[in-house]
């Protein structure tokens, strides 16, 4: 259970290092870094916190992982969540945080 | 002290984890302008605790035509009666207080056309729960007279022998010390995982339901201080989906999925609808071969797959991601299930201190709220919120009559001895063979194995009990041995020894509950059968090192004191 951080887009801002709740992740040299990945809860709580989109969230391949990732972007309340497959297709699915569950 | 800066805090109310019982605590006591509140948090409020990921319902809600009175009777009968009655009610009768609270502060609750609150069966309503710690958080922020410490990890209490005096902490990423001197504590920081191995103990190894962040510390340092606990021996195990470890109830509520051996037979109804039996259930169809073990969601509605790909998003992102990757949504495929391991989690059993109605531990000035209290199982989120608010109140009473403080009391020797227990560990560079990781598998292994982990279905017996207690006390010593490379180290190593502090009583719980209450969260083989003689509370105490156990008997009023004995 991991992210993958994509040092190209990564800016720097340290906004996933303040929110992960194992503190797993600091800034060297200007970028962010998963320090500890097999000690991840998998709460995405950094995936929704990057501005940039760089941190991409995956299963591990001892759970099913088949090399699929997830990624969100927030525009105001709308969440743009984003599987990227392995055969390179994706699926995108929109959630407004002014929606309930419907379940 | 040499390598550590000390910085040290002088306050009212210390509150020990900002998670959701810590952060309702804070804004409760935010209200009282003249108290000083610190919350010393390990990680970020805005993302810390059980709630990290978002949460998927309002699992503990008094809904129309139900009286809190129902829903304790409906915890009791599911904890076989080992419940506290007056924390039970006294917390639903705060449900839906709180609730209305949660949706002032900005929390998005389902309404019919009516402007009600939609319910999900008797007892839940629906939520989008993703950002339910950031409002939280946000909150707490408003009030002017808490500090929050985000990043301190409290390792720590300090008492004179009866009373609490402050805790005592490091940061766990700058070379720093936390000394803070308290009126009165609340302890908050959750219950505790990672005593057992995990479904998925290799790359994976934390995929876990609970957080693996909850390492049991504030159970550990009340321990170790000498507070009464409660009923550590009724784990708590989690049916959730395989592989991914998310929720199963949004699926067995939402779309009304059975739970299904691999020909397709119904098999909840032979085994019953109790947390713990629907495990127990999906256990006993595995070992006669009748497993894999589902939910049937296959010919749901398509629109029913939708929403329960986006339900999963607000709450646990890999169980979405897992259906997209796998090319087969929930309508074309059924999910398989497990059950995890062993947990000791207040909030969903009745593990925990030993409190008073007010949510005082039995050591003075103490209190406790949310997983780390015992007593109430199913009070989830919002017995967490209600937890938070009494302790808070209780806590207010306390600091107003002032029935506080002997000044000082030994506190800075007491201190300096724990800060010399940090910088001892940072400073030995001597070669060592085992580490903080080889020690934690350890444990799990032994726990796993004797003390009815996953390998084990859950079960034991006796021998096997001493077997993990001697193991325990064995690692207990090689931990204390541990060296840390800089904070972060630290923190591993403080938390394997809380774990380790956790398990120990465990066992001694495990031990003295000599029959089988609950399939699943005490299995002992032994005692197969329910016994009446033990239609009692299992407490124990650390005094001079040894586990005392103290049967108490059930409280069925709605007020319950500690007498002055029972107070250490």
């Amino acid at each position: 259970m991991s992210v993958k951080i994509d040092t190209d887009k990564c800016v720097g801002c340290g906004r996933c290092a303040s929110v992960c709740p194992g503190t797993l992740i600091s800034v060297e040299n200007g970028k962010a870094v998963m320090n500890y990945p097999k000690d991840c809860w998998g709460c995405v709580s950094c995936v929704k916190e990057c501005p940039c989109c760089a941190i991409k969230y995956y299963l591990g391949a001892d759970i099913g992982g088949k090399g699929s990732v997830l990624s969100v972007k927030q525009d105001g309340e709308i969440l743009r969540w984003t599987v990227e497959k392995a055969d390179g297709t994706t699926e995108v699915i929109e959630i407004n945080r002014k929606d309930a569950n419907k379940y | 002290m040499g390598k550590l800066e000390v910085k040290e805090f002088n306050t009212d109310v210390l509150i020990i984890g900002g998670g959701t019982a810590g952060c309702f605590a804070a804004i409760t006591l935010g209200g009282e302008k003249d108290l000083k509140v610190i919350i010393a948090e390990k990680a970020d409020i805005k993302r810390s605790g059980c709630l990290a990921a978002g949460v998927n319902a309002i699992n503990a809600y008094i809904t129309k035509g139900y009286k809190p009175e129902d829903y304790v009777e409906y915890a009791r009968q599911d904890a076989e009666g080992i419940i506290r009655n007056d924390l039970a009610i006294s917390a639903a009768r705060r449900f839906n207080k709180v609730t209305a609270d949660l949706e002032k502060f900005g929390l998005v609750i389902l309404k019919d056309e009516n402007g009600e609150y939609v319910a999900r069966g008797k007892r839940n309503i629906k939520i989008n729960g993703e950002n339910i710690k950031p409002i939280l958080a946000e909150q707490v922020r408003k009030s002017e007279n808490v500090t929050v410490l985000n990043r301190v990890n409290i390792t720590d209490l300090i008492t004179d022998g009866s009373e609490v005096k402050g805790a005592v902490g490091f940061s766990v990423t700058e070379n720093e010390a936390y000394v803070i001197r308290a009126g009165a504590v609340l302890i908050a920081t959750g219950g505790a995982a990672g005593l057992y191995r995990s479904n998925n103990p290799g790359f994976s190894r934390h995929k876990m339901w609970y957080p693996p962040f909850n390492t049991g510390a504030g159970y550990a340092m009340g321990i170790r201080a000498g507070a009464e606990m409660t009923t550590f021996e009724m784990r708590f195990v989690a049916l959730r989906c395989k592989d991914t470890i998310a929720p199963t109830g949004t699926i067995a509520q939402g779309v009304r999925a059975p739970q299904v051996n691999a020909s397709g037979e119904v098999y909840e109804t032979k085994y019953g609808l109790k947390t713990s039996e629907r495990i127990y259930g999906t256990v006993m169809e595995n070992r006669r071969g009748a497993g894999p073990c589902y939910l049937e969601t296959k010919g749901i509605a398509k629109e029913s797959g939708d929403s329960l790909l986006r339900a999963y998003l607000n709450m646990a992102p890999a169980q979405t991601l897992k259906w997209i990757e796998s090319g087969k949504r929930p309508e074309e495929q059924n999910v398989e299930i497990e059950g995890t391991e062993p947990y000791v989690v207040g909030g969903h059993t009745a593990s925990g201190y030993w409190v008073d109605t007010g949510r005082e531990t039995t050591v003075k000035g103490l209190f406790a709220a949310g997983d780390v209290a015992g007593g109430f199982p199913q009070k989830y989120v919002t017995g967490a919120l209600a937890e938070g608010e009494i302790a808070a109140e209780s806590i207010i009473k306390r600091l107003k009559n002032r029935i506080v403080r002997n000044p000082d009391s030994g506190f800075d020797e007491k201190a300096l001895e724990i800060l010399k227990g940090y910088e001892k560990a940072l400073d030995d560079k001597s070669e060592s063979l085992y580490s903080y990781e080889d020690i934690e598998e350890a444990m799990q292994k032994v726990m796993d194995t004797y003390a009815g982990g996953i390998s084990a279905g859950y079960g034991y017996n006796e021998k096997q009990l001493l077997a993990a207690g001697e193991r325990i006390d064995k690692l207990s010593v090689l931990a204390e041995g541990l060296k840390a490379e800089n904070m972060h180290e630290l923190l591993f190593l403080y938390e394997i020894r809380e774990r380790i502090t956790v398990c120990r009583s465990l066992i001694a719980h495990l031990l003295a509950r000599k029959e089988t209450r609950w399939h699943v969260f005490g299995e002992n083989l032994d005692h197969p059968d329910k016994d009446k003689n033990f239609e009692k509370y299992v407490n124990s105490r650390l005094s001079n090192g040894e586990i005392e156990i103290i049967l108490r008997d059930l409280v069925t009023g709605e007020t319950y004191e500690h007498e002055a004995s029972e107070v250490s």
